[in-house]
């Protein structure tokens, strides 16, 4: 079976980032570029499914500038076996996204498609719970344990009140939690063979998708700071503190 | 003007998000009808039922909404969907779950995490971890919204809706809850606590968080909260963790003990009323938002403050 991988290029998740000036966007020039955490955690997973013998072929799919290429290395280091670049310098939404993936999924036919939960940048959630409805196919986010036996999965989730177990028939959509896994080291050698593994590039048009984006962002600002309070000297003054100035105990 | 709320519920009662998804529609205006899907869910859609704001509850009753899974909760938001102008959910695991699949089912975005209405169409949400908030408009001829519950006050009992039934949607069969691990808890639940104890890497290892957090939390009456890495390392269950991509909380104090305040962890507490740090790191940066910071070696000054109060 084909697994296919969504990996999206973000801002690493060290930077702390800011707001231009003008208030129309946020300053991404010249920092660090990662792929998104939750998307390496879903590559290392496809990647296992495929020492196991139950995937036969991963490909990793990145949507935007042609900055993602480097994205699709990395997946390809980590064991992703090819790439397809969405390449487009348009806005992309999540809903946008979910429909190229759809047209990806029409066309390559894997019977898994692994995302991220969330994107660090835009904090959406909502990528591939969309890709799932789009197709019809059954879903389980938040994943924090996978089994795959035959055409069924079997998946733990991590929900608010603590976990949960799923099982559907594939083909089915997965979305990655913090505690899946741990992704490796991609290894010298290996990112060295990523760069000869294949790379196609497609477009929207050649898609038939429209990405025109539903939401306009009109401003964004930084959050009001909040102020550093003060050192106390020790257990009796905290407590002196919290009593009498916060009221809070 | 009408707006759906879909009631998050445990068949017998509401929970308390659902009170501030209530709110968020109340703040764009116009009917607000509440859709309650569960099985044997009649008090949970006699208690939406009395929310202040609320006009009408529907109510679908049937053994395939027991588990709330998205393919059968979406469909059934589907088939009820005409007519509103906005469909609302708290930004809990169970909106966050179902709520993109209705918007993409209707063909339109989703608006995620909101912490703020400027108008019927513009909303105000966090992105990157909470530093840079944005403010959105919506072309769509549908908004579909999630909440973020800390934003927003519980709305208030004083109600007295209509309660109406509706049809259940065909049940979808795709996906089969097998098993459920709910973390057991007497104290207060993390997003609805007025005190909370957190603990991070710092603390060791689990003996130590137990040992003690569990009596400071007893003392103050709080819930108990950890950071990623104290969740990763296997001290408490994943429903603890308090951060961009766990918990987001608000308490009126938040007491965050051996953690160094990662911008991911941040992102889920720095809206809490007064912050008290325990760090032996006279640099960590918790310390920046902390209304009261004690750098000390927590081992010493954590069973101190618990003797204390
Ligand atoms: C995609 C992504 C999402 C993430 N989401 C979250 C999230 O939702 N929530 C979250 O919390 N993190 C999240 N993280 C992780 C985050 O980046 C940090 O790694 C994590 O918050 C660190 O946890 P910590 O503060 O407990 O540990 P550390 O950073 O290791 O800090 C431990 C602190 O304890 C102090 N300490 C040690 N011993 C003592 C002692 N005896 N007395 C007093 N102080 C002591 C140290 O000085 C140090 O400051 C995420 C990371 C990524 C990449
Ligand atoms: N531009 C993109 N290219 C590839 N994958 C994406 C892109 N945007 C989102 N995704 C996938 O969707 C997940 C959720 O993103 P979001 O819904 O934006 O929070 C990410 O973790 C990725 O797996």
């Amino acid at each position: 079976m084909k697994v296919l991988v969504p990996v999206k290029r973000v801002v690493d998740y060290n930077v702390k980032v800011r707001v231009k000036s003008d208030g129309t966007g946020v300053d991404i020039a010249n920092v660090k570029m990662s792929m998104n955490p939750f998307d390496e955690i879903a590559i290392e997973e496809a990647v296992r499914l495929k020492e196991a013998g139950t995937a036969t072929e991963v490909i990793a799919v990145s949507a935007g500038l042609a900055g993602c290429q480097e994205t699709l290395r990395t997946a390809m280091a980590i064991g992703a076996d090819r790439g397809i670049l969405i390449e487009t310098d348009a806005e992309l939404q999540p809903l946008a996204v979910a429909k190229l993936l759809k047209a990806l999924v029409d066309k390559e036919q894997p019977k898994l498609v692994v995302l991220g939960k969330q994107a660090i940048d835009d904090d959406a959630n909502q990528t591939g719970q969309m890709l799932a409805a789009l197709l019809g196919w059954p879903q389980a986010t938040f994943a924090s344990k996978v089994m795959i036996a035959g055409d069924k999965a079997t998946v733990t989730r991590e929900v608010d009140g603590g976990l949960e177990t799923l099982e559907m028939s594939l083909p089915a959509i997965i979305t990655t939690d913090l505690r899946l896994n741990e992704p490796r080291y991609a290894t010298l050698p290996n990112i060295m063979k990523a760069k000869k593994k294949p790379l196609d590039t497609v477009t929207p048009d050649a898609l038939g998708v429209d990405v025109a984006p539903r939401l306009k962002t009109l401003k964004v600002a930084e959050p009001a700071k909040r102020q550093a309070g003060v050192k106390v000297a020790d257990v009796a003054d905290l407590i002196a503190k919290l009593k009498n100035e916060a009221k809070v105990i | 003007m009408a707006i759906l709320v879909i009631a998050e519920h445990d068949n017998a009662s509401l929970q308390p998000a659902t009170l501030n998804a209530v709110s968020a529609a109340v703040k764009i205006g116009g009917d607000i009808h509440v859709l309650v899907a569960g099985s044997g869910c009649g008090a949970a859609a006699e208690a939406a039922a009395k929310v202040a704001g609320v006009a009408k509850v529907k109510v679908a009753d049937a053994a395939h909404y027991a588990d709330q899974t998205a393919e059968n909760i979406a469909a059934l938001v589907i088939a009820n969907a005409a007519g509103y102008s906005h469909v609302i959910a708290p930004a809990t695991t169970g909106g966050k779950n179902f709520m993109p699949r209705v918007a993409a089912l209707l063909d339109v975005a989703q608006i995620s995490d909101i912490v703020g209405v400027e108008s019927a169409d513009t909303f105000v949400r966090p992105i990157y971890a909470g530093n840079v908030l944005a403010t959105v408009q919506s072309a769509d001829a549908v908004k579909v919204i999630t909440v973020r519950t800390t934003a927003f006050e519980a709305a208030a009992e004083g109600g007295s809706a209509a309660v109406e039934t509706v049809a259940a949607a065909a049940d979808s069969g795709q996906t089969k809850l097998v098993g459920r691990e709910l973390t057991k808890s007497a104290r207060p639940e993390l997003t609805a606590a007025k005190i909370i104890v957190s603990g991070g890497r710092g603390v060791g290892n689990s003996e130590n968080y137990h040992a003690l957090l569990e009596p400071l939390a007893d003392k103050l009456g709080a819930a108990l909260g950890a950071s990623r890495a104290a969740v990763d390392a296997g001290f408490v269950p994943n429903d603890y963790q308090v951060g961009q991509t766990g918990k987001i909380v608000a308490p009126q104090l938040y007491v965050a003990v051996g953690i160094s305040g990662a911008i991911q962890h941040l992102a889920g507490m720095k809206d809490s009323k007064v912050i008290v740090a325990i760090n032996k790191d006279p640099e960590a940066p918790i310390f920046q938002v902390a209304d009261y910071g004690l750098v000390a070696d927590l081992f010493e000054v954590v069973p101190q403050l618990t003797a204390a109060l």
